[in-house]
């Protein structure tokens, strides 16, 4: 594969996939940035002309950004930490050989086929409504006043639905990774006294490090897009606003496309500034 | 030090019984090992004296101690694996600490031990590097190394040396029966070579389908073998067995002789037969002789580099005193 001749027909055969990947790409990041330039209110006047970086003071100063900004990073980072810790756990458990283990390994992949609208709406009808919730059925069985879930612990909820969205995701990555662990490594782990904390601590944790990057990279930059799951169950009140969703907003709402475009900018610059770090992360993990 | 002693042994997984109970003593301070065809439970027999498979019956003995309960890390034996089971995301400096750590030393101690262990070993150089990075011989002695730094009761082998080459093979042999005079530690040595067997050993447990068929010293077994099947294992080339008319004329169902104590003449013998493939080493020759009373043809050695041309008619002539006689199950006629 590496003679001249050959890297230079690869190059030639590639082009058509480049020069259409990059258009693709090019031309709504090229249009995002020319209309966030612009006063363009569709249903207001429309094209208003340049603006210069206004669009873009105005999204940052308006009182939504940061605590969208905050909403974002809290919802990422919980859902990141569920389901990774729980992840390393199922993928351990499923990993165990027990009876019927192939049917529970497909049934718990099932979430994760379920479209982002649909899981939003069960668990708000179904788990989490405060009247015929599961959960409010739940907590009257106990005597306790139910939970208003959507819009008492907003932010918590949506965390849940999205972490049972992924996890089969991250288990399923995580189970692959476990089960190329030698188990000789285990075996001379635990002769040279390792018990089962440091077993998982010192072995199976450092063999997993580039899974968990992987599966930390990839929702990262899902769950940054999340959008279904807020609009169909608190649609952004509650605190529930995150960087897409008001955007969202500023676009289709409040039929706004030039501060929708700023904030689409910013949104970019976010997911990079994330991706940089990440990558840095997983690079570094990869190339040992 | 450690005495290991198993008490009706045996082992099996789920219906089939890879291992009948077996009872064998290994005695502080010895070389011993397991040698057999592959698949006869060498592995599985040093996994249950690590504690890393359960016995299905039996017990074992470590000091006189009933250790058949406890676990791996507490019978304080060493193993060292076949796939070298190094842990790919430490150092070198870190895989042989790695005991250390768990015991719970103190960083200072621990490099200080490991200093010695990688001075032994001949590691200084590499402890920083990671198992990727090194020679297969010298992952072989970083699992050495991990093994001995905590001064175990006893050394487990699995087939250490099969994944090195044939040279590196010889080194490493005489490598590691040096760490055993030097250490002086009970050592128990898994193989399916038994050039390894013979030349390492104090003891050679000879096992097939789980059972041992003769325990003894390397010449015990050279000499005396106690059946046919240890008879044939022992020994490189292989000894002749030999059926039918010519073993019933010694008054046994088979008779064995070592290629090396067979004389080769072109004039006279007991035997006739013609010269067939012929290997030459140059301080010795392997002669394949076909005789008629046998189809398998006869091996035979002849010091220095005999050259007997292919089809040629020769005279072989076992020597008496170092026959073996078989009776019709096998075992030794004395
Ligand atoms: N976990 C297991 N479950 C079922 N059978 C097993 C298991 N481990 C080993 N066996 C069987 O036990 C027998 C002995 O295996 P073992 O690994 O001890 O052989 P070995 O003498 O070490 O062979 P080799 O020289 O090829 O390593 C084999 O027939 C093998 O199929
Ligand atoms: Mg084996």
């Amino acid at each position: 594969m590496s003679t001249q001749q050959s890297r230079s027909a690869a190059k030639v055969m590639l082009a058509p996939a480049v020069v259409l990947l990059m258009a693709w790409m090019l031309v709504p990041l090229s249009m995002t940035l020319y209309f966030s330039f612009k006063k363009y209110l569709p249903l207001r006047g429309g094209d208003l002309g340049w603006v210069g970086f206004d669009n873009y003071t105005r999204f940052v100063s308006s009182s939504s950004f940061w605590p969208a900004i905050g909403t974002t990073l809290l919802i990422v980072g919980g859902v990141l930490f569920i389901t990774v810790t729980l992840g390393i756990l199922f993928s351990l458990l499923l990993n165990q050989p027990f009876w019927g283990q192939g049917i529970v390994r497909i049934m718990f992949i099932a979430p994760f086929f379920v479209m982002p609208t649909v899981s939003g709406l069960v668990w708000k009808n179904m788990f989490m409504d405060p009247v015929n919730g599961f959960f409010a059925h739940l907590s009257r069985a106990f005597g306790s006043e139910p939970i208003q879930w959507l819009s008492q612990e907003s932010i918590l909820s949506l965390t849940i639905i999205l972490s049972w969205q992924w996890l089969p995701f991250a288990t399923l990555i995580l189970l692959t990774a476990i089960q190329s662990l030698d188990s000789e490594q285990i075996e001379a782990a635990e002769m040279d006294g390792a018990r089962l904390l440091g077993r998982f601590w010192f072995i199976i944790i450092p063999h997993l490090a580039r899974a968990i990057t992987i599966v930390i990279l990839i929702q990262t930059i899902f769950l940054l897009a999340i959008f279904a799951e807020i609009f169909v169950t608190t649609a952004g009140a509650f605190g529930t606003k995150t960087l897409t969703y008001l955007i969202f907003q500023r676009v289709l709402e409040s039929q706004n496309v030039g501060l929708g475009s700023a904030g689409g900018v910013y949104a970019i610059i976010l997911a990079n500034i994330i991706a940089i770090f990440l990558m840095r992360i997983v690079g570094k993990n990869l190339s040992d | 030090m450690s005495h290991i002693h198993l008490k009706d042994v045996s082992k099996k997984f789920g219906d089939t019984e890879v291992i009948p109970p077996l009872n064998l003593e290994i005695k502080d301070g010895e070389f011993v090992v397991f040698v057999g065809p592959s698949g006869c439970g060498k592995s599985t027999l040093l996994r249950l004296i690590a504690g890393l498979e359960d016995v299905s019956s039996g017990r074992i003995l470590i000091n006189g101690e009933d250790a058949t309960e406890v676990s791996p890390a507490k019978r304080k034996l060493a193993m060292v694996f076949q796939s070298y089971a190094l842990y790919p995301h430490m150092t070198v400096r870190k895989n042989i600490a790695f005991p250390l750590r768990m015991a719970g030393l103190s960083s200072t101690e621990q490099g200080k031990k490991v200093e010695d262990a990688a001075k032994v070993l001949n590691l200084s150089e590499y402890l920083d590097r990671k198992p990727g990075q090194l020679s297969g011989g010298q992952r072989q002695r970083v699992a050495i190394g991990r093994a001995i730094v905590r001064e175990p009761q006893a050394f487990l082998f699995d087939e250490p040396l099969s994944n090195l080459d044939a040279a590196l093979r010889v080194g490493m042999r005489v490598e590691i029966s040096e760490l055993h005079k030097r250490l002086a530690t009970t050592m128990i040595y898994v193989t399916h070579d038994q050039i390894e067997a013979m030349t390492m050993a104090d003891k050679i447990v000879v096992l097939q389908n789980g059972r041992i068929e003769q325990v003894g010293t390397p010449l015990d077994l050279y000499r005396s073998p106690l059946n046919v099947f240890v008879a044939g294992f022992i020994g490189s080339p292989k000894m002749n067995i030999i059926e039918g008319p010519q073993a019933s004329k010694y008054k046994s169902a088979s008779i064995g002789i070592r290629p090396e104590h067979i004389a080769i003449s072109d004039s006279t013998g007991t035997w006739k037969g013609t010269i067939g493939v012929s290997e030459q080493l140059g301080s010795d020759t392997f002669f394949h002789v076909k005789c008629e009373f046998q189809d398998q043809s006869i091996t035979v050695r002849a010091i220095g580099g005999l050259e007997l041309a292919y089809g040629q008619t020769v005279f072989l002539t076992p020597e008496k005193e170092h026959l073996h006689r078989f009776d019709k199950d096998g075992l030794r006629i004395k």
